[in-house]
């Protein structure tokens, strides 16, 4: 595997509201995702998280500059080629995203049975297996409607990992859980991790709670990036926009007073 | 700051064009879709079922209901000039050319084209169409396609059904409550209506169909790219409105343009 899984270059993204104004998210933007760790992109809202993953997905194309998936361009790629790229993903969208009309086992069998030759026995097996893993046993035949906004996330994370992603990719996964679920979809991420191996990404204004997780922290601001080798960095920061950031996101407790002038 | 008028002629001008442009390139990956395998057999069987059987019941009541006024109507202008008797060919000529293939792709739109149009919107602002490109499942193939097809099929199926039903309509209160002689109701049809007529219907029924399932589905899947549309339940709410207001008046558009090329 390679260093780096993802890395953006340069990248712009501008969106036209309907009275013609412009909004600059991203700002020629650079850094990179290195394989195999936990990576948050934090920041405000509005600033351009949730733009990054569809970025990165190919959900949205970028207004200037380059993104590499495992060092291919992925803005020149044709529809076969980005298609074959995201079996390498898994995603776990803000909602779950999970099939209204279908039950929890079909939402977590249909890459299985839509991407892969696989025979129906042993999908059964797989996602059944996938479902113990994550404590949703007994929960098959309910539809997503039916489930707490927990088990809905758990769901949404076992029909990501189907196809044994690369790297996945985490949309705000906290949003909507009170703080015990926080925590226990953290030990989750942390867990499932550990057992395949993939790269991951989480998109997240849940600071510092996420921070725990992150090998690597990138914060977005104003269509600007900075990159943080570890949590840790953030705090230790002298940039002023930085060390408003913390204060604003973290509390003042987080904040060094080893800089302060 | 106010933008000015010419800047918001051309931002209108430019919306318009790439809302076509949208548009002809989701219904060329929709067609493209019905071609792509793994094909979706059962899902196809459930869109028919959705789309033409679960229709079925207020296509048969506006055919009757129709052809039983055509009867009636048919029946007094006609008996002005003593015609009577051409009351089987007007009211049968009527229906197969005109009101068979342009009141049931009403009909469809209104009833499944709505439904279509808000289940994709609602799929769309869920995240649910993303979540399937995320899994390099083809959105088009796997849900959009299938409901083309089933639409292709079921429409003119439901026109057939309609123009039956109507011309019995007319039947029953010509002949029956209006006396007109059942042998020269029956042969005034037989006699005014040829194939190109009956074509001619055909054709309008599958072209309404395409309009009808490309305008409602294609409003739904671009429900986040069209413009005053808002956000959430209430951009879905509007852009099916949108949808079904947009394909009844381009059936009503293409029936006059079709009769004018075709007849």
């Amino acid at each position: 595997m390679k260093n780096i899984a993802i890395e953006f270059r340069d990248v712009v993204k501008t969106f036209t509201s309907e009275d013609g104004r412009k909004q600059t998210v991203l700002d020629k933007v650079s850094f990179s995702i290195p394989a195999g760790k936990t990576t948050v992109i934090a920041g405000g809202s509005g600033q351009g998280k949730s733009v990054t993953l569809k970025l990165v997905l190919g959900l949205m194309r970028v207004d200037a500059g380059r993104i590499f998936v495992d060092g291919r361009d992925i803005t020149d790629i044709s529809g076969a080629e980005l298609e074959s790229l995201r079996t390498r993903f898994g995603v776990l969208f803000q909602g779950a995203a999970l099939f209204d009309s279908m039950t929890v086992f079909d939402n977590v069998a249909l890459p299985l049975r839509e991407r892969t030759k696989i025979p129906e026995e042993d999908i059964r097996k797989k996602v059944m297996e996938t479902l113990r893993q994550l404590e949703l046993s007994g929960h098959e035949e309910k539809y997503p409607a039916q489930l707490s906004g927990g088990m809905q996330k758990r769901a949404g994370l076992a029909r990501a990992l189907q196809l044994d992603p690369e790297i996945m990719l985490f949309d705000e996964p906290t949003t909507g859980l009170d703080p015990i679920m926080t925590r226990d979809i953290y030990h989750l991420f942390s867990r499932t991790q550990a057992l395949v191996g993939y790269t991951s990404v989480i998109v997240s204004h849940d600071i510092p709670k996420v921070l725990n997780l992150a090998d690597h922290v990138i914060i977005l601001n104003h269509g600007a990036v900075d990159v943080f080798a570890s949590p840790e960095e953030i705090q230790w920061s002298t940039k002023e926009n930085i060390r408003e950031f913390v204060k604003t996101t973290m509390g003042q407790i987080y904040q060094s007073h080893l800089v302060e002038k | 700051m106010q933008p000015n008028p010419i800047a918001k002629l051309g931002n209108t001008g430019l919306y318009i064009l790439g809302d076509l442009g949208r548009m002809g390139l989701y219904l060329f990956r929709a067609l493209r879709g019905v071609f792509r395998r793994p094909f979706r057999f059962m899902e196809l069987i459930r869109q028919i079922h959705f789309i033409g059987a679960g229709s079925t019941a207020v296509i048969f009541f506006t055919a009757l209901s129709t052809g039983m006024v055509l009867g009636l109507q048919g029946y007094y202008s006609l008996k002005k000039f003593g015609a009577e008797g051409m009351l089987g060919s007007a009211v049968s000529l009527t229906i197969i050319m005109e009101l068979g293939p342009v009141l049931t792709a009403l009909m469809v739109a209104g009833r499944a084209g709505s439904a279509m149009c808000a289940e994709l919107g609602i799929m769309r602002i869920s995240e649910q169409i993303d979540a399937l490109e995320c899994m390099a499942v083809d959105p088009f193939r796997y849900l959009i396609s299938p409901k083309f097809l089933a639409t292709l099929i079921s429409v003119p199926l439901l026109t057939a059904i309609f123009d039956l039903v109507g011309i019995a309509g007319g039947y029953l209160v010509g002949v029956n409550f209006k006396g007109v002689n059942p042998g020269s109701f029956i042969d005034g049809m037989q006699t005014s209506i040829t194939n190109h007529d009956i074509r001619l219907g055909f054709i309008k029924s599958v072209v309404f169909a395409m309009l009808v399932v490309w305008i409602c589905t294609g409003r739904g899947y671009f429900v986040r790219e069209i413009r005053g549309a808002g956000f959430g339940a209430e951009s879905v709410s509007r852009v099916t409105t949108q949808a079904v207001v947009l394909s009844s008046i381009s059936v009503l558009i293409f029936d006059y343009l079709l009769t004018a090329v075709l007849l």
